[in-house]
């Protein structure tokens, strides 16, 4: 069902906890639905010096949120912001199709972060972060 | 890191035992004649098919000619609910079930009413029972099938069959109950319970996969799902899994035999695991009701966390259980048996289901209830939810 590499960042996730000092952090999903995520990012000078995460949702989603904190670890925010969905599941070496929507919100808690340090900065960014039945048909 | 397997799933199926095994055997190459053939090969078939039936009718405390042989406990179902609706329909077209049917009925059901069918799902209780009260109160002119599970597949919960039955017969319905989780666990009377239709399926109580039996009461009519041959009185055409049917009927004899040690057996295992968790894993809930209850079957939800990470972890340490988790089942909804006792959302998420059987002992329960403490640790410290 999973690949080696989404067992592996399932059973060793890396950068999980909540960070010390950080100054953004992004939440997305909702409990009803099975998935919470949770991403804490220490930023200086734009670079995300550090990250961590905290997920309440299945293998795969445990599996994503790690590894979309090592995509984005060292990034500018600009860069970290591009991160997709897509390149999630290829870190992965792929997802079960049932599972897809895991990498969307660990897409979507990256850009929820980032977007609450750039509020900070008077910056608005657009996200999806609102709840609004993506999980159902 | 534990390294011993630890089967407790019995509720989703057991293993063949071997002396069944071996009573299937000859049935595959020795004597593998066609039951509906008349030389001698063909007789000994059709023998062991008969022999099979009156021992299940023993079992069942029914006559030998109310057993039919199906292909799996979903086929006896589907027959019982489809079969009666279909012979009864100029009768009424209103069936009463409930709320937390395996998907065996539930989706017959919704099938049913795409055919024209009426269907009330009585739901049931906090404590997973549902209330023979609110069944009668669902009665209407037309009702004419009455279809509630003997026990729950995931809490266990056994149902107030006989008062059911009771009901039923007062108002001239006809009664099926799903008892495939209890047959091989509990001592079944059809006459006692006044049922008209009964499921079995013998993966549940250590016969093999793939062979059923439904209970057809005498004068209880019912249309065929499979039309051919002459087989089964012509009620089911196809030429019999001899093997399988042999299986099934040495299985529930052996099951019956030892009915009350094997009562005991499990749930001793299921107290202590029951025990030691509450005392061990803080903030765990217990699903459904203690006292009516299959004796090998528990469900616990631990909040904060979600259950197919936890039978991720539990699978690593060769422990194998199942959870009510959305993520597990291939939907986003979480089970609709935990939804229906009213447990919210997150907390159905974190459920695990253990049923214990014959190859468990203390030892797996210490094992389990081990790793089980630090799988929900991590997990929690994982969790966004979880604030200590
Ligand atoms: C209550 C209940 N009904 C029906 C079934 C389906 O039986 P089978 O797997 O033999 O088709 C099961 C088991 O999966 C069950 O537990
Ligand atoms: S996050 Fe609510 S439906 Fe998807």
């Amino acid at each position: 069902m999973y690949t080696e590499k989404v067992m592996d960042h399932f059973s060793h996730p890396r950068n999980v906890g909540e960070l010390k000092n950080y100054n953004a952090v992004g939440e997305v999903g909702n409990a009803k639905c099975g998935d919470i995520m949770r991403i804490y990012l220490r930023i200086e000078d734009d670079i995300i010096k550090d990250v961590s995460f905290k997920t309440f949702g299945c293998g795969a989603a445990i599996a994503t949120s790690s590894i979309a904190t090592e995509l984005i670890k060292n990034k500018h925010v600009d860069v970290a912001l591009e991160l997709t969905n897509k390149a999630v599941i290829e870190a992965l070496d792929g997802l079960p199709p049932a599972k897809i929507h895991c990498s969307v919100l660990a897409e979507e808690a990256v850009k929820e972060a980032i977007a609450d340090y750039k509020k900070k900065q008077g910056i608005i960014i657009e996200t999806h972060s609102q709840c609004d039945d993506c999980c159902r048909d | 890191m534990n390294s011993k397997k630890i089967y407790l799933d019995h509720g989703a199926t057991t293993k063949v035992n071997d002396e069944v095994l071996k009573e299937m055997i000859p049935w595959f190459s020795e004597n593998y004649g066609n039951p509906s053939s008349i030389y001698s090969l063909g007789r000994k078939s059709k023998d062991a098919i008969e022999n099979a039936r009156q021992i299940v009718a023993d079992a069942l405390h029914s006559k030998q000619s109310e057993i039919y042989f199906t292909s799996c406990g979903t086929e006896s179902n589907n027959w019982a609910l489809k079969g009666i609706c279909y012979a009864y329909k100029k009768k009424g077209n209103h069936i009463i079930s409930t709320n937390i049917e395996h998907h065996a009925v539930l989706n017959t059901l919704k099938y049913l009413e795409k055919q024209g069918f009426e269907v009330t799902y009585v739901p049931v209780e906090k404590n997973g029972i549902v209330s023979v009260e609110k069944i009668k109160k669902a009665i209407r002119k037309d009702t004419i099938l009455i279809s509630v599970m003997y026990a729950n597949n995931e809490i266990g919960t056994i149902q107030p069959i006989k008062e059911i039955g009771e009901l039923a017969k007062e108002f001239d319905i006809l009664f099926h109950t799903d008892a495939i989780q209890v047959a091989g666990t509990i001592d079944i009377d059809v006459s006692d319970l006044n049922v008209d239709l009964l499921s079995i399926s013998a993966h549940k109580f250590y016969g093999p996969k793939g062979v059923g039996a439904l209970f057809v009461r005498r004068g209880v009519r019912i249309d065929n799902l499979l039309h051919g041959g002459a087989q089964e009185k012509t009620r089911r055409a196809a030429t019999e899994n001899i093997a399988n049917i042999v299986g099934l009927a040495k299985a529930l004899q052996m099951a019956v035999k030892n009915l009350e040690k094997y009562n005991k057996h499990i749930k001793k295992l299921r107290d202590l695991a029951i025990k030691l968790i509450m005392e061990q894993i803080p903030e765990t809930i217990i699903n459904g009701d203690m006292n009516n209850r299959l004796p090998g079957n528990i469900n616990f939800s631990f909040r904060y966390i979600e259950g197919e990470g936890l039978l991720l972890f539990l699978d690593m340490n060769q422990i194998f259980a199942s959870s009510g988790s959305a993520c597990t089942s291939g939907s986003l909804d979480p089970s609709h048996v935990l939804l229906a006792i009213g447990l919210p959302h997150e907390i159905a998420h974190g459920s695990l289901r253990l049923t214990f059987g014959w190859d468990n002992n203390e030892e797996d329960v210490y094992i389990v209830v081990n790793e089980l403490k630090e799988i929900v640790k991590r997990l929690r410290e994982m969790s966004p939810l979880y604030n200590k």
